[in-house]
């Protein structure tokens, strides 16, 4: 009951988006109907192009590289993360050595690397790669780094009383805590794979997501514009879905329904 | 080795802990004798922050002494105590593993194969009754739940020293009644050696064979030991009804009593 109204009021807030967006360019309201359909297009034509994009299977190969970049962001990142998060958090002079550096670092906007990247990985998947791991490696670092370093003192005690050795420390205690934390910010990471992947594209690629909706705006094209990111943001909430499972699925020994943080 | 035979499970001589720096910081405790022989349970009491975890730590090879020494059979302690289990106030269970997997991983250090662990991790968690759990996680268990976890887990591996911190402080009064009973069962089997501490009195006279009183801290020491003759098997919660017991309680609480106006005297916000 609940659930069905909250559905209602949802997809409410859609239908009046588009009714708004629709009468303001299907009609003569506030400026000529062509002046305003340049400028915001028509829910209707960015509907049909984004349908046959589809039809014509044009976007497929789009959306599959854009898909492969992302995973490989995420992968590569996620991997360097957890492992120079464990390095650092089990080794204090390394993490105090390297502190300000690492902030300095992660401090810097990475839209400003993809043309570095663009230069010494080419135009291929690669250089979206580079940028998508700068953005997930330090989320995933951190959150590894933080979830090594605050192990509960008791759990970690009574593992050592049953007589564990650093090798099953690590194993039982703080791998899993650690994966934890890589879990809670599954789709923070996941998020900022793909948003490196698609930046990449659009400032210099020739193909995925980030590419068509560049080559939409290169010609002024906001019919193309808007259906691209249409796709995109239909791309984003079913891979969302999919983190969302996975998650569910590795954190079921967690207390309350999904505390996962999303910052 | 006879020697070692006769020796005692636990041994702290002299033992003095100060935290901190030596000039300046807080001695917890100071000139402790105790000795723990196999076989005997003996439960410490004594006032809030009086350092009767230190003790245990300090056994546990969990804490340092900063002067005398531990020794466990005979032998000088160095790192951790091999030989003792310990059971945590606080949960300790590993949240991510289910009850069954965490009794079991405590046989890992021993090179025991997986499976066989699992089965007897099953059979413990049997024991210990809770055979229908074995599949939960530790946050879908009661907080009685999870003591009898922890006490499977500690006892799977065969200790021959226990080593309890106020194990069933978190409870409340008729669960750690179950527990305690469920406890001497489970000792009353093959009699290790024990060092309880908790501060319910009358926990530690119905538990125990001796109950040493310490006093209240900084520099707490050992003020009191009274052996306690109530026969065994007992029930935690008749016991208590019978007139011996509140001779003893009566005898120890005169001893106890002065050292707990003390710690509150001092505000009780004086913990280790």
């Amino acid at each position: 009951m609940k659930r069905a109204k909250l559905l209602g009021l949802q997809l409410l807030v859609a239908v009046l988006f588009l009714l708004v967006w629709h009468v303001f360019t299907a009609y003569p309201i506030l400026a000529p109907v062509k002046q305003s359909q340049f400028f915001f297009s028509n829910p209707f034509d960015v509907l049909i192009r984004a349908g046959k994009e589809f039809a014509t299977g044009e976007i497929w190969r789009h959306l599959g590289i854009t898909l492969l970049e992302t995973v490989l962001a995420f992968a590569f990142g996620a991997l360097g993360g957890i492992l120079f998060g464990f390095l650092f958090a089990r080794r204090e002079l390394l993490a105090a050595v390297f502190d300000p550096y690492i902030k300095a670092a992660n401090a810097l906007p990475r839209v400003v690397l993809a043309p570095i990247f663009a230069l010494w990985f080419g135009l291929g998947i690669w250089s979206k790669v580079a940028l998508g791991f700068t953005l997930v490696f330090f989320i995933v670092f951190f959150n590894v780094y933080q979830g090594v370093r605050e192990v509960s003192p008791v759990v970690l005690a009574n593992a050592r009383m049953l007589g564990m050795n650093e090798r099953q420390l690590l194993r039982h205690v703080y791998w899993p805590a650690a994966l934890t934390w890589v879990f809670s910010s599954l789709h923070t990471s996941v998020g900022f794979a793909l948003v490196g992947a698609v930046v990449g594209e659009y400032l210099g690629s020739s193909a995925g997501l980030g590419y068509k909706i560049h080559e939409a705006e290169s010609v002024f094209d906001v019919t193309g514009v808007f259906a691209g990111m249409l796709i995109l943001s239909i791309f984003v909430i079913i891979i969302d879905a999919c983190v969302t499972l996975i998650e569910r699925r590795l954190l079921v020994w967690r207390p309350g329904p999904s505390t996962s943080g999303r910052g | 080795m006879s020697l070692t035979d006769q020796a005692s499970a636990v041994s702290l001589r002299n033992l003095a802990i100060t935290f901190g720096a030596k000039e300046g910081g807080y001695t917890a405790v100071a000139a402790i004798d105790l000795a723990v022989r196999p076989g005997e349970f003996i439960a410490i009491v004594g006032p809030t922050g009086c350092g009767k975890s230190t003790l245990l730590n300090a056994s546990a090879g969990l804490l340092e002494p900063s002067e005398g020494d531990v020794a466990i059979f005979g032998a000088p302690l160095q790192g951790l105590n091999r030989r003792a289990g310990y059971l945590f106030q606080q949960d300790a269970l590993m949240p991510w593993k289910t009850a069954l997997q965490n009794v079991a991983v405590a046989l890992e250090p021993k090179g025991v194969p997986h499976g066989q662990a699992l089965d007897k991790a099953r059979d413990w968690l049997r024991r210990v009754g809770l055979a229908a759990f074995v599949d939960r996680y530790p946050h879908m268990l009661s907080g009685g739940q999870r003591k009898r976890v922890a006490l499977a887990q500690m006892l799977i591996r065969d200790p021959e020293i226990l080593l309890m911190d106020e194990p069933f402080g978190p409870l409340d009064a008729q669960t750690r009644q179950i527990m305690g009973n469920l406890l001497l069962e489970l000792w009353a089997a093959d009699r290790k050696a024990v060092l309880f501490v908790t501060h319910d009195l009358e926990e530690a006279i119905a538990l125990a064979d001796r109950v040493v009183v310490m006093s209240a801290g900084p520099a707490a020491r050992i003020i009191g030991e009274f052996p306690i003759s109530l026969p065994r098997p007992r029930d935690i919660s008749e016991i208590r009804l019978e007139p011996a017991f509140h001779h003893i309680h009566k005898e120890i609480w005169a001893s106890l009593r002065t050292e707990v106006q003390k710690a509150y005297a001092q505000g009780e916000g004086t913990t280790p």
